[in-house]
């Protein structure tokens, strides 16, 4: 016999995990992210070398202007841009991912691991088989792979606690830094310096091959990240509460898992492991928009911000051209100090 | 247990020998034995040469590793004891990494050039790095929890990291000398002008040595300990003030090494329980001999290179912080 009480709630649920609730507060703080990242993005491509006025960039954009202004905002800095967005981006919704399922604002990528796997295996190619372009991206991907399934499979014990998950992810990067460490003092020094340059993330000389290729993954990454979004949310509260919410908790977690993973090493692979975007950006995004839990549409947000804003800083107030790596940790540093105060005010 | 204590020093003896007659180059017991006790040798022979590997490059290594392993397995102890958290380590929680970050300031904007002068500023760096992943672990309502403890510190460290790698771009030089210290290695140090670096490194033994009692009493709970007349403040200033010397000295002195102090505490733990004052000393003796045997594995694993011997404590000390995670005796959440 089906029990009135069942129905209401059915129909409850249902609707409530296809719509998608946006409050006023989010979208404005979306819309405003969206501005500032194009207002520096117009910026980064009118300055430089040599200044191009908006206007003229904008008409180049469109397919305007003279040859020279058409090469150097679209052949040069475009790409760059484009790739700023859509790693930060990437990089934004990876760190969710993993904060989310952590339950822990500091559960990032970047900190449990992954990473550092993909450095080691990008570190491998470049030095011990002299590797460069796409076999330094393979080899990313399957360090960032490979470190992936060692931390999931030794936190594994009847199931995935997430404590288990945070620790055995510091075990095995540390092990992995050491790797990293091991392998750049066996190298040749130029080699070394190398490779070093790339272990912080950079996004010089990147072009629209790279453009391409991102795009292409991203287009199979984000549906799912989305799609994922809404029982995501409902974990948080507890893998009891989901379940009895009705949400395979064990395979959404796997599927959480490899869009996390499949999303960091895509920005890996390219530009090399950029620090603290994935830390940082789903929490700015989540205290700006102020919604209950983290969400992956502003974490995508803040993270193409933030990567756009720390290029921009890189490539302009900097003489050498510096790896937007260094900006990101600098940001992460600031960011961490932020949290600091903010959760000691909070927790008194 | 002063039985015991004894035969883990006698293992000091044994693991120092080992770590005289050991390397990637062979030498005989006899040659080596003829250089310990400084007999004659004419240049160029088979003697001058065991004197030369023997006296100029085992024996400082031999050294520092038994000045640094007494030194990260007493730190190590007391911050587990201090903290009640059984993740605690040097590595783990910013130390080595703030100690790094001041020296390679040092290096880079006020030219210090040797070890000797990098104590000085990993000192500072050490006491920050340990101030600030422990306020960001101890923020919020759950407190410091091992795990927000383990979490803070590798995203301290990450920053620091980072900011170092940063400042090494511009000066090739600089980074070349940073990639062979940062590895954490006994290899290759002269011990002159070492000197302020180990007698901190025996002032700090001695105040962790001396805390035992008062640290035993702090485990009872902090109420229990102020009406049994224990000053918890100062405890706790000392012990943070014997964590720095200790952690500061050895970083400065063979790099940033993790680990030690994570691992010693549990396996002295094992034959002491829980009273410090039996806990701390075999800690200190048990790190000087992980620290001896795994430089000795790291000369021998890899012929004819060398593993750094914060290479080796890395991968036995993963596992082993993997092992505690998946035990279900502690509480780590």
């Amino acid at each position: 016999m089906r029990s009135m009480l069942d129905e209401p709630r059915a129909f409850r649920i249902q609707p409530a995990r296809l719509s998608v609730r946006f409050t006023p507060r989010a979208v404005l703080a979306v819309v405003a992210m969206i501005v500032v990242g194009t207002v520096v993005g117009v910026w980064t491509l009118s300055t430089g070398r040599a200044g191009i006025p908006a206007s003229e960039v904008i008409e180049a954009l469109l397919g305007g202007g003279s040859d020279r202004n058409r090469m150097i905002v679209v052949d040069w800095r475009l790409p760059r841009l484009l790739l700023a967005v859509l790693l930060g981006g990437a990089l934004g919704v990876s760190g969710a991912v993993f904060q989310s399922l952590s339950r822990n604002p500091l559960g990032s990528p970047d900190i449990i691991g992954f990473t550092t796997g993909a450095a080691t295996g990008a570190l491998f190619v470049i030095l011990v088989r002299s590797g460069s372009g796409t076999d330094v991206a393979v080899g990313a991907v399957i360090g960032g792979f490979v470190s992936a399934v060692l931390v999931y499979a030794l936190a594994y014990r009847r199931g995935l606690a997430t404590y288990r998950l945070v620790l055995v992810g510091v075990a095995l990067s540390a092990m992995f830094v050491s790797v990293n460490e091991w392998l750049i003092l066996q190298a040749e020094l130029d080699d070394a310096a190398m490779a070093h340059v790339w272990q912080l993330g950079n996004l010089n000389s990147l072009g629209w091959t790279e453009v391409h290729i991102v795009s292409i993954t991203l287009a199979v990454l984000v549906p799912a990240a989305i799609w994922l979004n809404r029982p995501m949310q409902m974990m948080e509260m507890g893998d009891d509460t989901a379940r009895s919410l009705g949400i395979p908790v064990e395979r959404m977690r796997i599927g959480l898992i490899l869009v996390g993973i499949g999303l960091v090493a895509v920005a890996t692979a390219i530009a090399g492991p950029i620090a603290f975007v994935a830390l940082a950006a789903p929490q700015l995004a989540h205290r700006l928009t102020r919604t209950p839990g983290l969400s992956v549409g502003p974490a995508a947000a803040m993270g193409a911000v933030l990567l756009v804003v720390s290029d921009a800083a890189a490539q302009r107030f900097t003489e050498t051209q510096m790896p937007v790596g260094v900006i990101t940790v600098s940001i992460g540093g600031i960011y961490l100090v932020w949290l600091l105060f903010s959760e000691k005010r909070r927790s008194t | 247990m002063a039985l015991y204590l004894g035969i883990a020093l006698a293992g000091i003896a044994v693991a120092a020998a080992a770590s005289l007659a050991i390397g990637s180059e062979p030498i005989s017991p006899d040659l080596v034995l003829h250089a310990v006790r400084g007999g004659e040798a004419l240049p160029g022979s088979p003697e001058a040469h065991a004197h030369a590997v023997v006296i100029d490059q085992r024996l400082p290594r031999t050294i520092l590793g038994i000045a640094a392993g007494a030194a990260l397995g007493l730190a190590g102890a007391l911050m587990q004891a201090l903290t009640r958290n059984p993740l605690a380590d040097p590595g783990l929680l910013g130390i080595n990494a703030g100690a790094t970050f001041a020296v390679v300031l040092s290096i880079t904007y006020l030219g210090v050039g040797s070890p000797a002068g990098y104590v000085w500023f990993a000192l500072p760096g050490a006491l920050l790095g340990a101030l600030v992943v422990y306020s960001i672990g101890a923020a919020g309502r759950d407190g410091p929890t091992p795990v927000r403890l383990a979490l803070s510190g590798i995203a301290v460290s990450a920053v620091l990291i980072g900011l170092t790698s940063g400042l090494l771009l511009s000066d090739i030089d600089t980074f070349d000398g940073y990639r062979v210290w940062t590895v954490g290695a006994l290899a290759g140090r002269r011990l002159t002008g070492f000197g302020p670096a180990f007698a901190l490194v025996a002032a700090g033994s001695v105040v962790a040595l001396a805390l035992g009692r008062s640290l035993n009493v702090i485990g009872m709970g902090e109420d229990q300990a102020r009406s049994l007349g224990v000053n918890v403040a100062r405890t706790r200033l000392l012990s943070v003030a014997a964590v720095t010397l200790l952690c500061g000295a050895t970083t400065a002195m063979a790099g940033p090494i993790g680990f030690v102090g994570l691992m010693v505490p549990h396996l002295a733990r094992a034959i002491t329980g829980h009273d410090q004052r039996w806990a701390l000393p075999f800690s200190g003796v048990f790190g000087v001999i992980l620290v001896l045997a795994s430089d000795i594995i790291g000369r021998v694993v890899a012929h004819p290179t060398e593993l750094q011997l914060g290479l080796v404590t890395a991968f036995v000390g993963g596992p082993v912080l993997v092992g505690l995670a998946r035990s279900t005796k502690l509480n780590l959440r």
